[in-house]
């Protein structure tokens, strides 16, 4: 008992430490304004838009994580350069959910479905992203000394790899085997077409108009309205955009887009003897048509002076990369080489095979919540959940007398536990209440009361079998144990299932389902156990008062055997061994009656 | 409440006792009705879908001193024609709100509709909610629901066949839970209440509770019949019938405190609130957690005993019980009904030295 008495002081120890260390890192986040003391709430309850958005693909193709992973950056660029405050874009499934807090206007949503468009535009200038840093150059000169290639000869940036990037022909990479999607794949050499300036095509000074020229100029893409996107210009027209590089570019007309574009991926780069560089390289293949587009582009651009030998490859508005072409390529496949590493090669493979799927984003669903039902459902839902704990709370002190002192205890350290909990996730992983999870805390009321339930009852079998309380508490918690820890399982095993498997409302739900489960399980195992045993020790209930909730009178125990010798009203039923002892009592009289009868005669 | 406890004394040693298991027949019976009952309603009445399955588009204006739904459905008519809307009067803890229901809508039309409620109620764009679904968005939210109960059922028959070691009781409580399941989904197409999202969260925290539920009166079950091939005195059907009736206050007990709650939230949301996230959730909890401790008690044990009562093992132990009793031998307290009484073992008294041998009598 000693030992059951130590083990108790233990649990509500460890239950002091868990509070106490969960109260103060909540505490410190809110004295350093890192976070509130209330959970942030979800936009049903605080008001706000979500947008739930599918992509679906023109030509049936398959979206995987990365495209969608791409769609959701594409789309958070747009959104955070509208200047929409703490909007939330997160995956479900195939589905993308945009949450944004107040009333966003329907431009938004037009902003935020807008699918983005990959495209290869010839690049005429490059300057760096600031609005002032180089004058406007002159549109008219056409011919390969400019002003401005003098200024800034080529972008050459300290930090950028883009700077480096190059395109070059597919067949020296060995880990690509081509489709062969032309005829056959040779080795191009570069054809020294005359560079005659009035025929450049697209690479044209003349795209460079009086007023695209101004716009490149006021260019200013160190602010993050300049990454909007969604704005992919006119096709047929000139272009200027920033580059994630830093740098601005001005460009031609689209040579190439996105339906060109078989697909992309990355790989180590390699040397012509078959040796890794240790650096690598993105790949690109091109559909037969895309392919000798792609030719015929490189081709011209090849023989073109710096920064015109650049194609500026523009995804959603943003230049994505530039790279420089010293050869045209054909045969449907090219190579970005340049200093890549492994992530970042693979950012701009997944970015390009994303700009090359046919996608559109399909409205699912369009919610606004206004600020006014928001809180009237959540002051909705604290009422009902404030009046079913009460009526909890009365029930269980009609039912268990002094020991719902013990429920009401564990329901508030069960409260206080669930608190804690969702206004640490909130901080640290951007957990949001929903109705739909204050639904799940209320049902938790009755779930959690359930395992105390569960336990007294047990306890007052134990009673019932004629026990000591200590001894009772001790039995009973052994089996009780067992049916909290099976049942909790089930209800755990639920709630994941639904969070993993379930799409909107009822992952909130879920979510509180699951945590309150658990903490229902800490609770009995640290609080309301070690309190039962320590509070057994009492006087008022070991000895059964009539309000402790544990009488073994109420209970409907007489007297047991309690120890030695300490005997025991016995109760009208007889036992087996009872019935048993006082039949074979008779029978032995009667023998002995007999016997006696015989000797007597 | 005293009385509450002596009834449960009184189960507990067996002095009192439900049949409930030796009557499985006729719960069998009343819950076949309801179930044909509740096929009968889905098949003939349907289930409401609510705009978040059907698509659909759905306005919420608030803080408004209009309080009629005339102006909201001449708005709808006005931009729409002659398509159908649906406009009700919705409660808030703090005044009302207006509610306007339409099919498919494009973005201009929603956006008139916005503007036109707005002018009509003489409120600004923050004081109106909506809510657009597109058509397929229901359908894929149902599959996924669907998906995961599927997955779930699975999960839990693994998880209760290992725990108690027997897949007939993971078979019986799945039993119990489709029982719970068609009959509060039976309930919505009675009542005709909205099957929206949050009554999907309803129903699948029926399946949860359900399953718990049952789960707890199993695990009586199992204590009270773990040795029971080992004693000649009771049948199996008779020692899980004691579990019944021993777990009945538990069951009565948990089954108050789970609907308190949920009672609450039902009221709130069916008097004072009306239609609306709340009273969508709480109805299927309400029905469902009644009907799921119904069915642990009356369908999941009944069904459970009636399966293992099939098995060679259990039909021999039996049939040797009763053939035990019938000659007399075993030692068990017959009620006046003709029942057999069976309890919790009480334990024995120590008798000193009455337990002694009688020392032989000498001197004859």
């Amino acid at each position: 008992m000693a030992h059951a008495t130590q083990a108790a002081r233990r649990a509500l120890v460890w239950l002091t430490v868990i509070l106490v260390a969960g109260g103060g890192l909540l505490a410190f986040g809110v004295v350093t304004d890192r976070t509130g003391a209330a959970p942030e709430l979800a936009l049903d309850l605080a008001g706000g838009r979500q947008i739930i958005l599918s992509p679906v693909t023109t030509d049936g193709s398959e979206v995987d994580e990365a495209d969608l992973q791409q769609a959701v950056e594409v789309i958070r660029r747009r959104v955070d350069a509208s200047g929409v405050a703490e909007a939330e874009i997160t995956t479900q499934g195939q589905n993308i959910v945009v949450a944004l807090p107040g009333t966003p206007d329907d431009a938004t949503r037009a902003l935020i479905q807008q699918s983005a468009q990959l495209q290869f535009r010839p690049v005429i200038e490059v300057a760096l992203g600031s609005s002032v840093s180089t004058p406007a150059s002159d549109a008219t000169a056409d011919s390969g000394t400019d002003a401005e290639t003098s200024a800034t000869p080529t972008p050459s940036p300290s930090a950028s790899e883009t700077s480096f990037d190059r395109f070059s022909a597919s067949e020296e990479s060995s880990t690509t085997p081509s489709p062969s999607p032309s005829a056959s794949v040779e080795t191009t050499t570069v054809e020294t077409t005359d560079a005659v300036t009035d025929t450049d095509g697209p690479s044209s000074y003349s795209w460079a108009t009086e007023e695209l020229t101004a716009e490149f100029a006021a260019l200013d893409c160190t602010v993050a309205e300049s990454f909007t996107g969604g704005d992919t210009g006119d096709p047929d027209t000139g272009f200027v955009a920033c580059g994630i590089d830093g740098y601005k570019y001005l460009m031609g007309p689209v040579e190439l887009d996105g339906a060109g574009i078989e697909t992309a991926n990355f790989s180590q780069e390699s040397t012509s003897t078959g040796g890794f560089t240790g650096r690598y390289q993105v790949n690109l293949f091109f559909t037969n048509d895309g392919g000798d587009q792609f030719y015929e582009t490189t081709s011209r651009l090849a023989t073109l002076a710096s920064p015109r030998d650049q194609f500026a490859i523009v995804l959603d508005g943003v230049v994505i990369s530039a790279p420089s072409v010293e050869q045209g390529i054909a045969g449907g496949e090219a190579r970005i080489t340049g200093t890549y590493t492994a992530e970042s090669a693979e950012s701009l493979a997944n970015q390009i095979k994303f700009g090359a799927l046919p996608l559109s984003l399909e409205v699912q669903s369009d919610n606004q919540v206004s600020a006014t039902l928001g809180a009237d459902q959540l002051r909705a839902g604290l009422i009902a959940g404030g009046i079913g704990l009460i009526l909890v709370v009365i029930y269980s002190l009609f039912q268990y007398r002094a020991l719902s002192l013990l429920t009401v205890g564990s329901l508030v350290i069960a409260g206080t536990l669930t608190y804690l909990s969702i206004a640490l996730l909130s901080w640290g992983l951007d957990y949001r209440l929903s109705l739909a999870g204050v639904t799940g805390l209320i049902v938790a009321i009755g779930i959690t009361a359930d395992s105390f339930i569960v336990y007294f009852e047990r306890v007052r079998d134990e009673l019932r079998e004629g026990r000591s309380l200590p001894a009772a508490v001790d039995h009973a918690w052994k089996r009780a144990r067992r049916t909290i820890l099976a049942s909790d399982a089930v209800s755990l095993l639920a709630a994941i299932t639904l969070y993993t498997l379930a799409v909107g409302g009822v992952r909130g739900f879920a979510f509180t389902l699951g945590l309150t489960t658990v903490i229902d399980v800490l609770v009995v195992f640290l609080f309301t156990h070690p309190m039962l045993v320590l509070l057994s020790k009492t006087k008022f209930f070991a000895e059964g008062h009539k309000f402790s909730g544990l009488d073994p009178k109420t209970l409907g125990v007489g007297a047991r055997y309690k120890g030695r010798g300490r005997v025991v009203t016995q109760g009208e039923a007889m036992t087996l061994a009872e019935r048993k002892a006082a039949a074979r009592a008779a029978e032995r009289e009667q023998q002995d009656a007999e016997l006696s009868a015989k000797e007597d005669a | 409440m005293a009385g509450l406890s002596s009834w449960g004394n009184a189960l507990h040693s067996g002095e009192k006792s439900y049949p409930i298991v030796q009557r499985r027949a006729l719960w069998f019976t009343i819950s076949g009705v309801l179930m044909v009952l509740s096929i009968a309603l889905l098949l003939i009445r349907g289930l409401t879908f609510g705009i978040d399955f059907t698509g659909g588009s759905q306005w919420v204006v608030t803080g408004s001193e209009v309080t009629d739904t005339q102006p909201a459905l001449d708005v709808a008519t006005e931009v729409l024609g002659d398509a159908e809307a649906r406009a009700t009067e919705l409660g808030l803890t703090d005044g009302t709100a207006i509610r306007l229901q339409v099919g498919d809508t494009t973005q201009e039309q929603q956006g008139e509709i916005s503007d036109g409620l707005a002018s009509a109620y003489g409120v600004t764009d923050s004081d109106i909610s909506f809510d657009l679904i597109g058509p397929t968005w229901g359908q894929e939210v149902g599959a996924a629901a669907l998906q995961g109960l599927v997955i779930f059922l699975i999960l839990v028959t693994i998880v209760m066949s290992l725990y108690f070691r027997a897949w007939r009781m993971a078979v019986a409580g799945l039993a119990a839970l489709a029982h719970d399941l068609l009959f509060t989904v039976g309930i919505y197409a009675l009542v005709g209440f909205e099957v929206t999202p949050a009554s999907v969260i309803g129903f699948l925290t029926v399946l949860g509770y359900s399953l718990y539920d049952t789960v707890v009166v199993f695990d009586k079950v199992r204590e009270n019949t773990e040795n029971v091939t080992s004693q000649k005195t009771f049948t199996y059907a008779e020692q899980a019938n004691l579990a019944v009736n021993q777990t009945l206050v538990r069951s009565i007990n948990t089954s108050v405190v789970a609907l308190l709650p949920v009672s609450a939230i039902l009221f709130i949301g069916s008097f004072v609130l009306g239609a609306g996230t709340l009273r969508d959730i709480s109805l299927a909890l309400f029905v469902g957690m009644a009907v799921g401790t119904y069915s642990s008690i009356f369908v999941a044990t009944p069904l459970e005993v009636a399966l293992r009562g099939s098995e060679p093992r259990i039909k021999e132990h039996t049939a040797m019980v009763l053939a035990a009793r019938e000659a007399g031998e075993s030692h068990v307290t017959v009620r006046e009904d003709g029942t057999v009484q069976v309890g919790a073992l009480a334990p024995g008294i120590h008798k000193g030295v009455a337990a002694q041998p009688r020392r032989k009598r000498r001197g004859h």
